[in-house]
Protein backbone atom coordinates (compact mmCIF):
# COMPACT_ATOMS: atom_id res chain seq x y z
CA UNK A 1 0.00 0.00 0.00
CA UNK A 2 1.17 3.36 -1.38
CA UNK A 3 -0.01 7.14 -0.72
CA UNK A 4 -1.25 8.67 -3.88
CA UNK A 5 0.36 12.04 -2.69
CA UNK A 6 3.80 10.83 -0.82
CA UNK A 7 5.03 12.87 1.85
CA UNK A 8 8.34 13.05 3.23
CA UNK A 9 8.57 10.91 6.50
CA UNK A 10 11.34 13.29 7.84
CA UNK A 11 9.28 16.13 6.91
CA UNK A 12 6.44 14.81 8.77
CA UNK A 13 8.36 12.95 11.58
CA UNK A 14 11.47 14.41 12.29
CA UNK A 15 10.35 16.78 14.73
CA UNK A 16 8.05 13.90 16.85
CA UNK A 17 11.07 11.71 16.85
CA UNK A 18 13.52 14.49 17.59
CA UNK A 19 11.36 15.00 20.92
CA UNK A 20 11.19 11.54 21.89
CA UNK A 21 15.03 10.66 21.45
CA UNK A 22 15.79 13.96 23.85
CA UNK A 23 13.01 12.15 25.88
CA UNK A 24 14.86 8.91 25.85
CA UNK A 25 18.47 10.49 26.75
CA UNK A 26 16.39 12.59 29.53
CA UNK A 27 15.13 9.17 31.11
CA UNK A 28 18.44 7.40 30.74
CA UNK A 29 20.07 10.74 32.48
CA UNK A 30 17.31 10.35 35.16
CA UNK A 31 17.72 6.71 36.08
CA UNK A 32 21.78 7.71 36.33
CA UNK A 33 21.24 9.95 38.28
CA UNK A 34 18.90 8.24 41.17
CA UNK A 35 20.75 5.28 40.37
CA UNK A 36 18.89 2.78 39.25
CA UNK A 37 20.87 1.29 36.05
CA UNK A 38 20.56 -1.98 37.88
CA UNK A 39 16.67 -2.75 37.76
CA UNK A 40 16.47 -5.39 35.14
CA UNK A 41 13.96 -3.03 32.64
CA UNK A 42 16.58 -0.36 32.37
CA UNK A 43 18.89 -3.34 31.60
CA UNK A 44 16.60 -4.56 28.90
CA UNK A 45 16.31 -1.11 27.56
CA UNK A 46 20.06 -0.71 27.31
CA UNK A 47 20.12 -4.22 25.69
CA UNK A 48 17.19 -2.97 23.28
CA UNK A 49 18.96 0.33 22.42
CA UNK A 50 21.56 -1.04 20.43
CA UNK A 51 18.87 -2.84 17.85
CA UNK A 52 18.59 0.84 16.62
CA UNK A 53 22.21 -0.32 15.17
CA UNK A 54 20.50 -2.38 12.46
CA UNK A 55 17.41 -2.32 10.06
CA UNK A 56 13.85 -3.62 11.06
CA UNK A 57 14.81 -1.61 13.63
CA UNK A 58 11.16 -1.74 15.44
CA UNK A 59 10.96 -5.32 15.07
CA UNK A 60 13.98 -5.77 16.68
CA UNK A 61 13.44 -3.96 19.47
CA UNK A 62 9.89 -5.30 20.42
CA UNK A 63 11.76 -9.03 20.26
CA UNK A 64 14.47 -7.70 22.50
CA UNK A 65 12.08 -6.87 25.37
CA UNK A 66 10.01 -9.98 24.86
CA UNK A 67 9.92 -13.36 26.99
CA UNK A 68 12.32 -15.83 24.62
CA UNK A 69 10.55 -18.73 26.17
CA UNK A 70 8.50 -20.23 24.45
CA UNK A 71 6.88 -23.20 27.06
CA UNK A 72 3.47 -22.24 29.14
CA UNK A 73 4.35 -21.07 32.63
CA UNK A 74 2.72 -23.37 35.92
CA UNK A 75 0.36 -21.01 36.46
CA UNK A 76 -0.05 -17.27 36.44
CA UNK A 77 0.61 -15.07 39.61
CA UNK A 78 -0.15 -11.54 38.67
CA UNK A 79 -2.23 -10.31 35.67
CA UNK A 80 0.37 -7.42 34.95
CA UNK A 81 3.21 -7.22 32.53
CA UNK A 82 5.97 -5.04 33.22
CA UNK A 83 7.57 -4.02 29.61
CA UNK A 84 10.18 -6.71 30.04
CA UNK A 85 10.63 -10.31 31.11
CA UNK A 86 11.58 -10.60 34.41
CA UNK A 87 15.09 -12.02 35.56
CA UNK A 88 14.57 -16.25 35.59
CA UNK A 89 14.78 -16.16 39.37
CA UNK A 90 11.91 -13.63 40.32
CA UNK B 1 -15.29 9.91 6.02
CA UNK B 2 -17.00 6.22 6.88
CA UNK B 3 -15.72 3.46 9.30
CA UNK B 4 -15.84 1.00 12.10
CA UNK B 5 -14.74 0.54 15.23
CA UNK B 6 -14.18 -3.32 15.74
CA UNK B 7 -13.05 -2.84 19.01
CA UNK B 8 -14.63 -0.92 21.62
CA UNK B 9 -15.46 -1.38 25.11
CA UNK B 10 -18.54 0.57 25.24
CA UNK B 11 -19.92 -0.61 28.35
CA UNK B 12 -17.03 1.35 29.62
CA UNK B 13 -17.66 4.31 27.89
CA UNK B 14 -19.67 7.81 28.17
CA UNK B 15 -22.65 8.46 26.15
CA UNK B 16 -20.44 11.43 25.17
CA UNK B 17 -18.19 9.08 23.46
CA UNK B 18 -21.21 7.68 21.63
CA UNK B 19 -21.85 11.26 20.22
CA UNK B 20 -18.25 11.48 19.24
CA UNK B 21 -17.63 8.23 17.48
CA UNK B 22 -21.14 8.89 15.32
CA UNK B 23 -20.02 12.70 14.58
CA UNK B 24 -17.16 11.34 13.11
CA UNK B 25 -18.14 8.86 11.01
CA UNK B 26 -18.74 5.46 12.83
CA UNK B 27 -21.55 3.02 10.75
CA UNK B 28 -20.80 0.63 13.34
CA UNK B 29 -18.96 -0.38 16.82
CA UNK B 30 -18.39 -4.12 17.89
CA UNK B 31 -17.80 -5.01 21.76
CA UNK B 32 -15.65 -7.82 22.61
CA UNK B 33 -16.13 -9.50 26.36
CA UNK B 34 -13.59 -8.42 28.58
CA UNK B 35 -12.13 -7.81 32.02
CA UNK B 36 -13.96 -5.24 33.62
CA UNK B 37 -10.67 -4.49 35.62
CA UNK B 38 -11.08 -6.67 38.64
CA UNK B 39 -12.55 -10.30 38.97
CA UNK B 40 -15.82 -11.26 39.12
CA UNK B 41 -16.98 -13.14 42.17
CA UNK B 42 -19.23 -15.49 39.87
CA UNK B 43 -20.75 -16.86 36.97
CA UNK B 44 -23.39 -14.94 37.64
CA UNK B 45 -21.59 -11.73 36.82
CA UNK B 46 -20.25 -12.74 33.70
CA UNK B 47 -24.89 -13.99 32.95
CA UNK B 48 -25.37 -10.51 33.72
CA UNK B 49 -22.61 -9.07 31.69
CA UNK B 50 -23.61 -11.21 28.50
CA UNK B 51 -27.13 -9.71 28.99
CA UNK B 52 -25.40 -6.15 29.06
CA UNK B 53 -23.64 -6.76 26.19
CA UNK B 54 -26.34 -8.82 23.81
CA UNK B 55 -29.34 -6.50 24.83
CA UNK B 56 -28.79 -3.29 27.30
CA UNK B 57 -25.33 -2.30 25.14
CA UNK B 58 -27.45 -2.48 21.77
CA UNK B 59 -30.37 -0.66 22.84
CA UNK B 60 -27.53 2.54 24.29
CA UNK B 61 -25.81 2.42 21.12
CA UNK B 62 -28.85 2.61 19.00
CA UNK B 63 -30.39 6.11 20.87
CA UNK B 64 -27.21 7.40 19.26
CA UNK B 65 -28.44 5.35 15.69
CA UNK B 66 -25.09 3.07 15.92
CA UNK B 67 -25.57 -0.66 14.86
CA UNK B 68 -23.89 -2.33 18.44
CA UNK B 69 -22.69 -5.76 17.59
CA UNK B 70 -20.92 -8.37 20.66
CA UNK B 71 -18.41 -11.00 21.24
CA UNK B 72 -18.47 -13.32 23.82
CA UNK B 73 -16.46 -15.29 26.11
CA UNK B 74 -14.50 -15.35 29.50
CA UNK B 75 -11.31 -13.02 28.92
CA UNK B 76 -8.40 -14.77 29.70
CA UNK B 77 -7.32 -12.69 32.82
CA UNK B 78 -10.08 -14.56 34.54
CA UNK B 79 -8.91 -18.57 32.97
CA UNK B 80 -6.56 -18.77 36.00
CA UNK B 81 -9.64 -19.96 37.91
CA UNK B 82 -10.84 -23.27 35.84
CA UNK B 83 -13.87 -23.83 37.60
CA UNK B 84 -15.25 -19.82 37.55
CA UNK B 85 -13.85 -19.80 33.55
CA UNK B 86 -15.64 -23.70 32.28
CA UNK B 87 -19.40 -22.16 34.29
CA UNK B 88 -19.20 -19.17 32.53
CA UNK B 89 -18.29 -21.18 28.80
CA UNK B 90 -21.22 -23.09 29.83
CA UNK B 91 -23.30 -19.92 29.99
CA UNK B 92 -22.38 -18.82 26.05
CA UNK B 93 -24.50 -20.96 23.97
CA UNK B 94 -27.81 -19.85 25.21
CA UNK B 95 -26.80 -16.35 23.89
CA UNK B 96 -24.93 -17.14 20.55
CA UNK B 97 -28.59 -16.85 18.93
CA UNK B 98 -28.63 -13.13 20.59
CA UNK B 99 -29.04 -11.25 16.95
CA UNK B 100 -25.91 -8.52 18.01
CA UNK B 101 -23.92 -11.67 18.39
CA UNK B 102 -20.77 -12.05 15.97
CA UNK B 103 -18.59 -15.05 17.59
CA UNK B 104 -16.04 -15.68 20.42
CA UNK B 105 -14.03 -13.26 22.00
CA UNK B 106 -11.48 -11.67 23.14
CA UNK B 107 -10.35 -14.75 23.61
CA UNK B 108 -6.79 -15.99 24.42
CA UNK B 109 -3.57 -15.87 26.65
CA UNK B 110 -3.12 -13.00 29.22
CA UNK B 111 0.61 -14.55 30.98
CA UNK B 112 0.67 -18.09 28.83
CA UNK B 113 -0.35 -20.74 31.59
CA UNK B 114 -1.58 -23.76 31.32
CA UNK B 115 -4.88 -22.89 33.03
CA UNK B 116 -5.38 -20.52 30.36
CA UNK B 117 -4.16 -22.76 27.52
CA UNK B 118 -6.87 -25.20 28.84
CA UNK B 119 -9.70 -22.22 28.73
CA UNK B 120 -8.58 -21.04 24.73
CA UNK B 121 -8.69 -24.51 23.91
CA UNK B 122 -12.50 -24.88 25.08
CA UNK B 123 -13.03 -21.43 23.66
CA UNK B 124 -11.55 -22.59 19.99
CA UNK B 125 -13.56 -25.94 20.61
CA UNK B 126 -16.82 -23.55 21.60
CA UNK B 127 -16.82 -21.63 18.36
CA UNK B 128 -16.07 -24.81 15.78
CA UNK B 129 -19.10 -26.18 17.19
CA UNK B 130 -20.95 -23.48 17.02
CA UNK B 131 -19.66 -22.22 13.42
CA UNK B 132 -18.69 -18.78 15.18
CA UNK B 133 -15.97 -16.16 14.17
CA UNK B 134 -13.21 -16.27 16.65
CA UNK B 135 -11.73 -12.84 17.57
CA UNK B 136 -8.37 -13.38 19.78
CA UNK B 137 -6.51 -11.03 22.36
CA UNK B 138 -3.07 -11.10 22.47
CA UNK B 139 -0.94 -10.70 25.54
CA UNK B 140 0.89 -7.54 26.24
CA UNK B 141 4.07 -6.51 26.75
CA UNK B 142 6.78 -8.70 26.84
CA UNK B 143 4.58 -11.71 27.01
CA UNK B 144 3.12 -10.92 23.44
CA UNK B 145 5.49 -12.61 21.29
CA UNK B 146 5.32 -16.19 23.06
CA UNK B 147 1.54 -16.27 23.19
CA UNK B 148 0.80 -14.83 20.16
CA UNK B 149 2.78 -17.74 18.80
CA UNK B 150 1.21 -19.69 21.11
CA UNK B 151 -2.47 -18.86 20.17
CA UNK B 152 -1.82 -19.03 15.85
CA UNK B 153 -0.30 -22.48 16.86
CA UNK B 154 -3.27 -24.08 18.56
CA UNK B 155 -5.97 -22.16 16.18
CA UNK B 156 -4.20 -23.42 12.99
CA UNK B 157 -4.20 -27.08 14.62
CA UNK B 158 -8.19 -27.28 14.81
CA UNK B 159 -9.22 -28.40 11.00
CA UNK B 160 -12.46 -26.95 11.64
CA UNK B 161 -11.50 -23.36 11.94
CA UNK B 162 -11.06 -21.75 8.53
CA UNK B 163 -8.45 -19.14 9.44
CA UNK B 164 -9.88 -16.52 7.30
CA UNK B 165 -12.22 -16.38 10.17
CA UNK B 166 -10.06 -15.73 12.86
CA UNK B 167 -8.70 -12.18 13.89
CA UNK B 168 -5.89 -12.00 15.92
CA UNK B 169 -5.62 -8.63 17.60
CA UNK B 170 -3.14 -6.23 19.12
CA UNK B 171 -0.58 -7.44 16.84
CA UNK B 172 2.64 -5.28 16.04
CA UNK B 173 5.67 -5.29 13.95
CA UNK B 174 7.41 -8.55 15.90
CA UNK B 175 3.97 -10.57 15.19
CA UNK B 176 1.70 -9.27 12.40
CA UNK B 177 3.75 -11.60 10.08
CA UNK B 178 3.14 -14.73 12.07
CA UNK B 179 -0.48 -13.68 12.05
CA UNK B 180 -0.51 -13.17 8.32
CA UNK B 181 1.94 -16.20 7.16
CA UNK B 182 -1.30 -18.38 8.79
CA UNK B 183 -3.58 -16.79 6.84
CA UNK B 184 -5.80 -15.01 9.15
CA UNK B 185 -6.76 -11.62 10.03
CA UNK B 186 -4.73 -8.83 12.28
CA UNK B 187 -6.05 -6.12 14.47
CA UNK B 188 -3.70 -2.87 15.18
CA UNK B 189 -4.92 -1.18 18.55
CA UNK B 190 -4.04 2.61 18.43
CA UNK B 191 -3.33 3.11 22.40
CA UNK B 192 -1.20 6.02 23.35
CA UNK B 193 1.44 4.18 25.39
CA UNK B 194 1.59 0.82 24.60
CA UNK B 195 0.26 -2.11 21.53
CA UNK B 196 0.56 0.72 18.42
CA UNK B 197 0.62 4.37 17.36
CA UNK B 198 -1.07 5.50 14.22
CA UNK B 199 2.05 5.93 12.50
CA UNK B 200 3.46 2.46 13.11
CA UNK B 201 0.09 1.59 12.62
CA UNK B 202 0.31 2.66 8.87
CA UNK B 203 3.89 1.46 8.81
CA UNK B 204 2.68 -2.05 9.08
CA UNK B 205 -0.03 -1.75 6.48
CA UNK B 206 2.31 0.27 4.22
CA UNK B 207 4.57 -3.41 4.57
CA UNK B 208 1.75 -6.11 4.88
CA UNK B 209 -1.08 -4.40 2.56
CA UNK B 210 -4.28 -3.88 3.82
CA UNK B 211 -6.73 -6.69 3.19
CA UNK B 212 -6.41 -8.31 6.49
CA UNK B 213 -5.93 -5.67 8.92
CA UNK B 214 -7.80 -3.40 10.32
CA UNK B 215 -7.55 -0.83 13.31
CA UNK B 216 -9.50 -0.38 16.67
CA UNK B 217 -9.32 1.81 19.35
CA UNK B 218 -9.93 -0.85 21.90
CA UNK B 219 -10.84 1.92 24.02
CA UNK B 220 -11.98 0.65 27.58
CA UNK B 221 -11.77 2.06 31.29
CA UNK B 222 -8.02 2.79 31.15
CA UNK B 223 -5.58 4.97 29.30
CA UNK B 224 -7.28 4.82 25.71
CA UNK B 225 -8.82 7.02 23.14
CA UNK B 226 -12.44 6.20 21.52
CA UNK B 227 -11.87 8.61 18.59
CA UNK B 228 -8.40 6.83 17.56
CA UNK B 229 -9.90 4.57 14.72
CA UNK B 230 -10.43 8.28 12.73
CA UNK B 231 -7.56 9.84 14.40
CA UNK B 232 -5.42 7.29 11.87
CA UNK B 233 -7.76 7.83 9.68
CA UNK B 234 -6.35 11.48 9.21
CA UNK B 235 -2.64 10.43 9.86
CA UNK B 236 -2.89 8.78 6.48
CA UNK B 237 -4.52 11.81 5.18
CA UNK B 238 -1.20 13.68 6.36
CA UNK B 239 1.08 11.04 4.37
CA UNK B 240 -1.39 11.75 1.30
CA UNK B 241 -3.80 8.80 1.12
CA UNK B 242 -6.79 9.55 -0.97
CA UNK B 243 -10.21 8.81 0.16
CA UNK B 244 -10.54 5.41 -1.55
CA UNK B 245 -7.68 3.66 0.51
CA UNK B 246 -8.58 4.84 3.55
CA UNK B 247 -12.28 3.81 2.92
CA UNK B 248 -10.89 0.59 2.43
CA UNK B 249 -8.73 0.58 5.16
CA UNK B 250 -11.68 1.59 7.70
CA UNK B 251 -14.54 0.66 6.45
CA UNK B 252 -14.62 -1.97 3.66
CA UNK B 253 -11.99 -3.92 4.80
CA UNK B 254 -13.41 -4.68 8.87
CA UNK B 255 -16.64 -4.70 6.76
CA UNK B 256 -15.15 -7.94 4.12
CA UNK B 257 -14.41 -9.63 8.11
CA UNK B 258 -17.37 -8.85 9.87
CA UNK B 259 -19.93 -9.94 7.39
CA UNK B 260 -18.71 -13.33 7.02
CA UNK B 261 -21.28 -13.53 10.55
CA UNK B 262 -24.61 -13.47 9.23
CA UNK B 263 -25.40 -10.56 12.47
CA UNK B 264 -23.60 -8.34 10.81
CA UNK B 265 -26.15 -6.61 9.23
CA UNK B 266 -25.58 -2.53 8.55
CA UNK B 267 -27.11 -0.76 5.68
CA UNK B 268 -23.62 -0.05 3.43
CA UNK B 269 -25.48 2.12 0.75
CA UNK B 270 -26.01 4.95 3.45
CA UNK B 271 -22.94 7.28 2.96
ZN1 LIG C 1 -10.33 -5.41 24.32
Amino acid sequence: MKPANPQSPVDLYFMDARSKLIDIAAFMDRVERDQATDDFRYQAFLKALKELENSDRATAVLRSLSDPTSELIPAATTKAACGAPPPADS
Amino acid sequence: MRYIEPHAHMVSRTTDDYVAMVTAGCKAVCEPAFWAGFDRSSSKGFYDYFRQLTEYEPARAAKFHLPHFSWLCINPKESEDIALANEVIDLIPQFLDKPNVLGIGEIGLNKNSRNEMTILERHVDLAATHKQLILVHTPHLEDKLKGTRLIVDLIKSDSRIDPSRVLIDHVEEHTVKYVMDAGMWGGITLYPESKATAPRAIDILETYGADRLWMNSACDWGVSVPLAVPYAAMEMRRRGYDDDIIDQVFYRSPVAFLRQSPNFQIDQTKP
